[in-house]
């Protein structure tokens, strides 16, 4: 194992990582801008290194400002954590190049899927579904009618380099065709530097499903169950629990061993995700986070796995050293997220300072957080600052336990996401499990 | 005569002079504005708000510098009217 681990990141994630550097007996070695000198990911690191300025492209995007903290601090290893560099396939390239280990898959597989069409065809050809959809990029509006004609409208155009919802435009009728493609291009290009677009099946009420997937260099790949994010907003997952209540036990099995099966083709190393859509009782993939999740803490509330501190052993080439059936996930478990943001105001994000901040205890409550009572929330970075994580016997138990914890979770000073949590858990969809990706904008009273 | 008069921020966030940090900035000092052209960004995590004036001016300074910390209130340009 290392004997010290430099932690790209900030807020709660990092947090998570210094604890499962500890628990290790690793060191671990922090990074901060200034404004987050006393942040709590450095308040509780071995040490930290000052790595630039406060807006992000300045200091946790800066590759160059971070290897020269992890040569200063005489690291072993970095782990990014999730956002920043993580998905950076040219950070984890030099971090390759350099002395230190990167915690995460090589950076060959993560170009690999970061590239959409290029992730759908291996999974495709490991026999894993697909949405159906353009092999390549499509140039012109003849190919997306062409699409259309095949498979029927709604059509997504989505960016060939993107993520995360940013640099997709939904097409309805025919006529829209010309006008969104141009749009999809214009925004490809803005966000991601590459106007390639590629068209798929629009699915218009699908429930988000994705796989958590462990896999050592030794080839061996386990998973961990699945979680179901469908609780969003602008794509953005809010709500996540396990197991999916929609899910039948032959589904489960299904989607778990594709998901393995997939990952393990592809040759992937360390922790990942494999995300589906689920609509119909069909499932399709759409795409693999090649990093850790703000969710997987769900994964090893029900299963008993640290996926950070195995992400850690992974990375130093130790060997999973449980068999599938020694993952035994128990009850349930849902995460809430903690966003400094108005839901009142359309969820406008909203820095400042937490003048008080009480986070929820007492049996079945799980809190990571990047904060402590008087931090601040800055302005520069993600409006998240914590999770809770309840757990329950079942789901029922659990939304219980989730409606006491987040009665007892007090922020002032910034507008949260509590109350929406308060207000979903009373609502008749999410306690169906009837909800779909769309639940927020379908119930505006929220 | 003129009265200068001040463009505040709506809302804490961070204040940028550029739409990109690779571009040009929006307007420079002493550069002639018109009501409604953008003259700054307010960013707020991954949120942006553009500064405009409300009427066709002249901007006399910057008060805030780019890619800086700013509270609700903070005055962020100077103009003098036309």
């Amino acid at each position: 194992m290392f004997d010290s681990v430099l932690i790209a990141n900030r807020g709660e994630i990092a947090v998570r990582v210094v604890q499962a550097c500890r628990e290790l007996g690793v060191t671990p070695v922090a990074v901060h801008s200034d404004t987050d000198a006393t942040a709590k990911h450095v308040r509780l690191a071995a040490e930290s290194h000052h790595i630039g300025g406060s807006v992000a492209r300045n200091s946790y995007l800066d590759s160059a400002a971070i290897l020269d903290a992890a040569r200063d601090a005489g690291v072993d290893a970095v782990h990014p954590g999730y956002g920043f560099l993580a998905e950076s396939s040219e950070f984890a390239a030099a971090v390759e190049e350099s002395p230190f280990v990167w915690v995460g898959p090589p950076s060959e597989i993560m170009r690999r899927f970061g590239e959409k069409t290029r992730a759908r065809s291996l999974m495709a050809d490991a026999g894993v579904p697909v949405v159906p959809g353009t092999t390549g990029p499509v140039e012109s509006a003849e190919a997306v009618r062409a699409f259309a004609d095949e498979h029927g409208y709604p059509v997504a155009i989505k960016a060939d380099g993107g993520g995360g919802g940013r640099g997709m435009r939904v097409v309805r009728a025919g006529d829209d065709v010309e006008a969104e493609l141009e749009e999809a291009r214009r925004e490809a290009e803005a966000y991601f530097d590459n106007p390639a677009v590629y068209a798929e099946r629009f699915l218009d009420r699908p429930k988000h499903i994705e796989v958590q997937v462990l896999a050592d260099e030794h080839g061996n790949v386990r998973h961990l169950g699945e979680r179901d994010c469908s609780t969003q907003r602008r794509q953005q997952k809010l709500i996540e629990e396990t197991p999916s209540p929609v899910l039948d036990p032959d589904e489960r099995e299904t989607l778990c061993e594709q998901a393995c099966r997939g990952v393990a083709a592809a040759g992937y190393v360390n922790a990942g995700t494999v995300e589906f859509l689920y609509q119909d009782g069909e499932h399709y993939f759409i795409e693999v986070n090649a990093r850790i999740q703000v969710e997987h803490t769900v994964s090893e509330v029900v299963t008993g796995i640290d996926l950070v501190k195995w992400q850690l052993r992974v990375a130093a080439g130790e060997t999973l050293d449980f068999p599938q059936t020694a993952v035994e996930p128990r009850g349930a478990a849902i995460e809430f997220r903690l966003n400094a943001e108005d839901p009142e105001d359309d969820f406008s994000p909203m820095p400042g300072e937490l003048s008080t901040y009480r986070p929820p205890r007492g049996v079945g409550v799980r809190v990571d957080d990047g904060v402590d009572e008087g931090d601040s929330v800055p302005p520069f970075y993600d409006s998240m600052f914590g999770k809770v994580v309840v757990a329950g016997q079942d789901r029922t138990e659990a939304v219980r336990r989730g409606r006491r914890a987040l009665e007892e979770t007090v922020v002032e000073g910034v507008p949260t996401t509590v109350p929406f949590h308060r207000q979903v858990l009373d609502t008749e969809t999410f306690l169906a499990a009837e909800h779909s990706t769309t639940f927020v904008e379908d119930h505006p009273e929220l | 005569m003129t009265s200068e008069e001040t463009i505040d921020a709506p809302m804490p966030g961070v204040f940028y002079r550029r739409p990109d940090p690779d571009e040009p900035v929006f307007v420079e000092e002493g550069d002639d504005v018109s009501a409604g052209e953008t003259v700054g960004l307010i960013g707020v995590m991954k949120t942006f708000h553009d500064i405009e004036p409300g009427t066709d001016c002249v901007v006399t300074s910057f008060e805030a510098d780019n890619e800086t910390e700013v509270e609700a209130g903070d005055t962020l340009v100077t103009v003098e009217p036309e």
